[in-house]
């Protein structure tokens, strides 16, 4: 079984990416080249040998917040819910841990924790919006998320133009770094922080700990496979929709404070860096399975940390990475549902051939 | 406070509003498709991607002919594959059409940005304007529907054929059944996927045909996702619209006044000017949110007339795939 439903996987997958570097073989590009550029303007070439510790690290400091962003989604596609909002989650976590590092002044380790807790409060706040606005409100989660996404991207605008403009003149290129003692403690020479490492782990091995051996979990897969059965059978339903809100919210808020004080170490307009949207991406590629959800993010983050040399190297635009990641996820999709397809044809032929 | 009120009263100058309806054409021709698409029962989670694949499909072939017009065919093609693809997805494999929708939505989107890279820039290539003769000079009337082009017109049409066809139609009627109650229509004989294939490719088109009014007739030419957000604004448009043409296209020309009334406003808040053109996009969102509201829907129930102009709600089978047993 395991193995039918990897080769489904992998050879659309393979199908689709053979034809593409056939496109960019008549396009005049060698298709390897591409692969190279990505690989090495992230992890170097040999992969960890040859690259610099720089990029390494910022490889690893963006594979943060798109883990921590999908396992957030894990929780919330459990519970049927499409959390579209979570790029406005990120964004307010951000702002929140942003708000702790400029404003408070205590001892660096207490700074940097209040800084992590107020970046999921802030995410986990924003999430919970959502979840009140789909639960009490009746409004869609998609309209409610989105719609939530612009405000949180017109505070940090309003924010990096206005009360936390930059000393001298104010640009939309963000905020003034952040003050030494806020930012995430950090390896010599590069972005490099093993705390968030670790707080990314421990939250995929949480998400995974979720719906492996807790009633909460089991609860949360019950409300969002059927919705009124589970009510019926004495689940509170809108209170288990809010906890998967505020569960995925705080996660994606951890994620904007990794971008905020690990990554950029200042606020800029896309805090976020997509990486929201692109979680979606991860999550439907990983079959909402969260040990998929690791090597698939890295994966992303290689793409997002290198794909920026093709431009300087190969004279392709940046895109391209964003373009296999799509590519990617729908013929994943789309093989898995050909696969499905065919199995329930077999079924019914079989069905009809033994009614006879 | 007198600020928000001089931006206000400039609003109704006849400049203003002729300038809100030539620059809604875009948003109406998608916002019609995607109607006709939730309407069959299928959402097209993708505009935002797709049309603005199709814009640049538009401008590319705009601008490598010389004939404007063929850009609209060529848009309206890659709107039809894309949401041909949305429908073979759900109809035949049953997959998830938010997720498929999601996913075509960020590769259309990546894909414009790359192949549209070498087109950045490039002089544009416009729809001429064409006043229509008589109606044109009526005082009022004549400068804001009037004196702007075909594509322009063509999107007033568009509005109005839907709302005949949807509502006035035998055809209409099975469009709105298949959406509905796939299961009657079926047992009366009519081909639900079918018809539901036909409709999504037809919204496609519309949502196609709005992304080159978008990048050959609102705003010129090609640059990095010129059409950003709008088709998320479509989607929601649609809902605050209850699934019906002429409401929504009150919700797009709305829309066009509330982006109108921010630019109004930076003279009066200049420190705001970052900010301000982007509120448009959360205050219609929001405004949806507040049209949806459980509380004030109930509240509605009391009063039948404000009702059947408030209340949307949507087509039932929506979103599901059907299936012959």
């Amino acid at each position: 079984m395991t193995r039918t439903r990897m080769t489904t996987v992998l050879l659309p997958i393979l199908v689709v990416l053979g034809s593409m570097a056939v496109l960019l073989l008549l396009a005049g590009t060698n298709p390897w080249d591409p692969v190279r550029t990505i690989v090495e303007g992230s992890i170097g070439w040999p992969p960890f040998e040859g690259g610099s510790g720089r990029k390494v690290g910022d490889t690893f400091m963006l594979w943060v917040p798109i883990a921590l962003a999908s396992a957030g989604l894990i929780v919330t596609f459990n519970a049927g819910m499409w959390n579209i909002g979570i790029e406005g989650q990120i964004i307010m976590g951000a702002i929140a841990a942003a708000f702790v590092a400029r404003e408070v002044s205590v001892s660096r380790p207490l700074l940097i924790l209040l800084a992590i807790l107020a970046g999921a409060a802030g995410g986990m706040l924003w999430g919970l919006l959502v979840g009140v606005l789909r639960t009490a409100g009746g409004v869609n989660e998609i309209f409610g998320g989105l719609g939530l996404d612009f405000v949180a991207l017109s505070i940090t605008t309003y924010l990096i133009i206005g009360p936390w403009a930059r000393s001298g003149v104010a640009s939309t290129s963000g905020t003034n770094p952040f003050p030494d003692d806020a930012l995430l403690p950090s390896l010599g020479g590069s972005k490099l922080s093993p705390l968030a490492i670790a707080i990314a782990v421990v939250a995929l091995l949480g998400v995974w700990m979720l719906f492996r051996g807790t009633l909460y979990g089991l609860k949360l897969k019950a409300v969002g496979r059927n919705r009124p059965s589970s009510f019926l059978m004495g689940i509170p339903t809108n209170r288990y929709l809010l906890g998967s809100f505020m569960i995925c919210g705080a996660l994606a808020g951890l994620a904007g404070t990794s971008q905020a004080i690990g990554f950029h170490h200042k606020l800029i307009p896309a805090i976020s860096g997509n990486f929201g949207f692109l979680a979606i991406l991860v999550v439907l590629l990983a079959r909402f399975q969260p040990v998929w959800v690791a090597p698939i993010s890295f994966f992303f983050a290689m793409i997002a940390v290198g794909s920026p040399g093709l431009s300087l190297r190969l004279d392709l635009h940046g895109s391209l990475g964003g373009v296999l990641q799509g590519v990617l996820v729908l013929s994943a999709m789309l093989g898995l549902g050909w696969a499905a397809y065919l199995a329930r044809r077999r079924a019914t032929a079989a069905a009809e051939s033994s009614n006879e | 406070m007198s600020g928000f009120l001089n931006a206000f009263g400039q609003m109704f100058d006849t400049a203003t509003i002729a300038s809100i309806v030539a620059g809604a054409s875009a948003l109406m021709f998608a916002t019609m498709g995607e109607t006709i698409s939730e309407k069959a029962g299928v959402i097209n989670l993708s505009v935002d991607g797709s049309m603005m694949l199709a814009a640049l499909a538009g401008f590319v072939v705009a601008f490598e002919t010389d004939i404007v017009w063929l850009g609209f065919p060529a848009a309206a093609a890659v709107g039809v594959a894309v949401a041909l693809l949305i429908a073979f997805a759900n109809i035949k494999l049953s997959l998830n059409q938010v997720a498929v929708g999601f996913v075509l939505f960020a590769l259309t989107t990546e894909l414009s940005r790359f192949m549209g890279n070498s087109y950045v820039g490039r002089p544009p290539v416009a729809v001429p304007a064409w006043d229509i003769p008589g109606l044109s000079s009526i005082p009022f009337f004549g400068p804001v529907l009037f004196q702007h082009n075909l594509i322009v017109y063509l999107s007033y049409m568009t509005v109005i054929a839907t709302y005949l066809f949807m509502y006035r139609t035998r055809k209409g009627l099975e469009l709105q059944g298949i959406g509905e109650r796939p299961e009657a229509a079926h047992a009366r004989g009519i081909l639900v996927n079918k018809l539901r294939y036909f409709y999504t490719a037809l919204g496609g088109a519309l949502i196609g045909i709005g992304g080159a009014a978008f990048s050959l007739d609102v705003k010129l030419g090609w640059s990095d996702r010129p059409t950003r957000n709008l088709g998320w604004i479509v989607l929601a448009i649609v809902i605050f619209g209850g699934w019906h043409p002429l409401r929504a296209a009150i919700g797009v020309l709305l829309f066009g006044a509330l982006q109108a009334y921010a630019i109004n406003l930076i003279p009066e808040f200049p420190s705001l000017s970052q900010v301000l053109p982007s509120i448009p996009f959360p205050a219609m969102i929001l405004a949806l949110v507040v049209v949806n509201w459980k509380a004030l829907l109930k509240w509605l129930d009391r009063y039948p007339f404000l009702r059947a102009i408030l209340r949307s709600d949507p087509p039932t089978a929506i979103g599901t795939p059907f299936e012959v047993d």
